[in-house]
């Protein structure tokens, strides 16, 4: 497998704290990785930078062998990699559907040649009209019974199968999910992420996901990196990872005899 | 919903049309204004449907009348629709850009920026002695394509205006359906979701602006040609703050709301001043208060309330 994904020396300075302190890794096509991390060890920093909502002080990120170090997050996302948010970003005053139609419309203005030039019929990289894909994107991410909806009174775990169903509007090549199942009762985190990865694994996305749960990361990962003090501590398969002295002392906080 | 009440609406301008010629002249009068100031709130509720309200469309709004007024009085220019395509475009010009700055903006930040721009234009016009300072000045009766009308011409410009009416709020309809025009609702809810499905804010933002003070100068230019008389009060905080109060009496729901809204503003003043010229204000006062108690999404919820009633 190629690398998709490529980060080179990233470094991240907020006044005296170093939250990005020399981090250089690769990620591989349709591979699905965890990041992991007390917090404050970087991972979200290290998200906010892959989709440009901050800058690094230092270093470059690499996609598909182009530098997008300095692109703005919409450049970033029209290239191709998408994101979800730990705090789920929706049109809160729009139902379920509306909201996917909306971001589907972006998706279609972006495939634009010019700014007078005609929308295309089909939404890039779907089957389908406007209306049909946001069908089948609730389909695909169990939203159907919530499609009229308005957002702002949809229960945590549904606004973040929505934030995911959005992120994936674009056909990205690489999602980064910022804690897909936080704040979502334990009972649910796993029929969630049982769908988020059904519908990554077969349009051959790539994934990264912050996640502190250990059972989810061990199940879902075929890949972690351990973030500490915002460097990476271990990249390794996920039992290898977890059974890890430095991991078990600065992450799960599991003491090694 | 909004295309049953378009068609309708549009009847009732086609009717207002053929029967214009049986109205009195003070309705007239009365309807062409009220479009006019229709014109402005609708590129205001653009705006509001994105988030953000300007207290200073009366920027746009002066720069159109005074774009015709100018073209009429200096240059000899007298046809009614170019004139009108003249204030259009100034207004559209200086708004692409102010726009580059204006889109950086919101809350009460776009707000007050947009209020101090249009007191910029208003300070610059009272001190224009070549341009009538404080007084302004009158306008004479625009021809049409090429024909002077006399007495007739205020049922022309009624006609052009009921057109320009029609035009605007269908051409509004379709762009408020299309991807980039049905955006509005998502950058007031979510600003960073709109980035992060690669769409940029400022753009759209931009191009909103424009639309709207296009609108506003066309709203502009019609008023001054339906007045025949300029002046720097066009300009001035308070005209904003009437467009900003009929958007709040009409309501963002539909398109055709600017315009119920303005007539029935512009007939609640003549009432109020000529029943109470000493207090008229506090009428339109009171009315505002009851808007806002009553119907918090404008006069236009009266017909959607009712036709949202289980049959």
């Amino acid at each position: 497998m190629k690398p998709i994904l490529e980060a080179r020396g990233l470094m991240k300075t907020f006044g005296a704290v170093t939250a990005a302190n020399d981090i250089s890794t690769s990620v591989n096509e349709h591979s699905i990785t965890g990041l992991i991390g007390a917090n404050g060890a970087g991972k979200t920093t290290f998200v906010n930078m892959v989709t440009g909502y901050l800058k690094p002080s230092g270093g470059s990120i690499h996609f598909a062998g182009r530098d997008i170090t300095p692109l703005p997050p919409r450049q970033i996302t029209r290239l191709g990699i998408a994101r979800s948010f730990q705090i789920p970003q929706l049109y809160d005053t729009l139902t379920v559907r509306e909201n996917l139609i909306v971001a589907l419309g972006i998706v279609l203005r972006n495939a634009k040649a010019s700014f007078f030039s005609k929308l295309p019929a089909q939404v890039p990289g779907h089957d389908g009209s406007l209306e049909t894909v946001a069908d089948n994107l609730m389909t695909q991410f169990s939203l159907t019974d919530y499609g009229a909806r308005v957002a702002r009174v949809l229960p945590q775990g549904v606004r973040k199968q929505l934030d995911i169903a959005m992120a994936m509007a674009g056909k990205p090549q690489v999602l980064l999910l910022d804690e897909p199942t936080s704040g979502v009762a334990a009972e649910e985190k796993f029929g969630i992420m049982d769908m988020i990865m059904n519908v990554v694994r077969t349009e051959k996305v790539t994934v990264l996901f912050v996640e502190h749960d250990m059972d989810i990361v061990s199940r879902y990962a075929d890949r972690v990196l351990a973030f500490y003090d915002g460097r990476i501590i271990a990249d390794q398969a996920p039992e290898e990872a977890l059974n890890n002295p430095d991991v078990q002392r600065y992450v799960t906080g599991k003491r090694h005899a | 919903m909004t295309s049953r009440s378009l068609v309708i609406f549009s009847i009732i301008m086609v009717a207002l049309i053929a029967l214009g010629g049986f109205l009195p002249e003070w309705a007239i009068f009365h309807i062409t204004r009220s479009l006019g100031l229709g014109l402005v709130v609708l590129g205001l509720m653009l705006m509001l449907r994105a988030g953000l309200v300007s207290f200073g469309q009366a920027l746009y709004y002066c720069l159109g009348a005074y774009t015709a007024g100018i073209l009429m009085h200096f240059y000899k220019l007298h046809e009614a629709v170019l004139l009108l395509g003249a204030g259009t475009l100034a207004s559209a010009l200086l708004a692409a850009l102010l726009g580059a700055l204006m889109a950086n903006y919101r809350g009460i930040f776009f707000g007050l920026l947009s209020l101090a721009f249009s007191m910029i234009l208003y300070g610059v016009i009272v001190k224009s002695a070549g341009l009538g300072s404080t007084d302004g000045f009158t306008l004479t009766s625009p021809t049409f394509f090429g024909m002077a009308l006399g007495e007739s011409s205020r049922y022309a410009l009624f006609i052009i205006a009921c057109v320009i009416t029609l035009v605007s709020v269908w051409g509004l309809q379709r762009y408020l359906h299309t991807p980039l025009g049905s955006l509005a609702p998502a950058i007031r809810d979510n600003e960073i979701r709109v980035e992060y499905l690669g769409q940029s804010v400022r753009n759209a933002i931009h191009i909103k602006y424009v639309i709207s003070a296009a609108l506003a100068g066309l709203g502009g230019a019609l008023t001054a040609l339906t007045v025949g008389h300029i002046d720097p009060e066009m300009a001035y905080w308070t005209t904003s703050g009437e467009f900003v109060f009929i958007l709040i009496l009409s309501g963002s729901l539909s398109v055709i709301a600017p315009f119920l809204g303005a007539l029935l503003f512009e007939s609640l003043r003549t009432y109020a001043y000529q029943e109470f010229p000493y207090v008229w204000q506090m009428v339109l006062g009171v009315a505002m208060l009851l808007v806002i108690s009553f119907l918090p999404d404008g006069i236009w919820s009266l017909f959607r309330s009712r036709k949202s009633k289980p049959a």
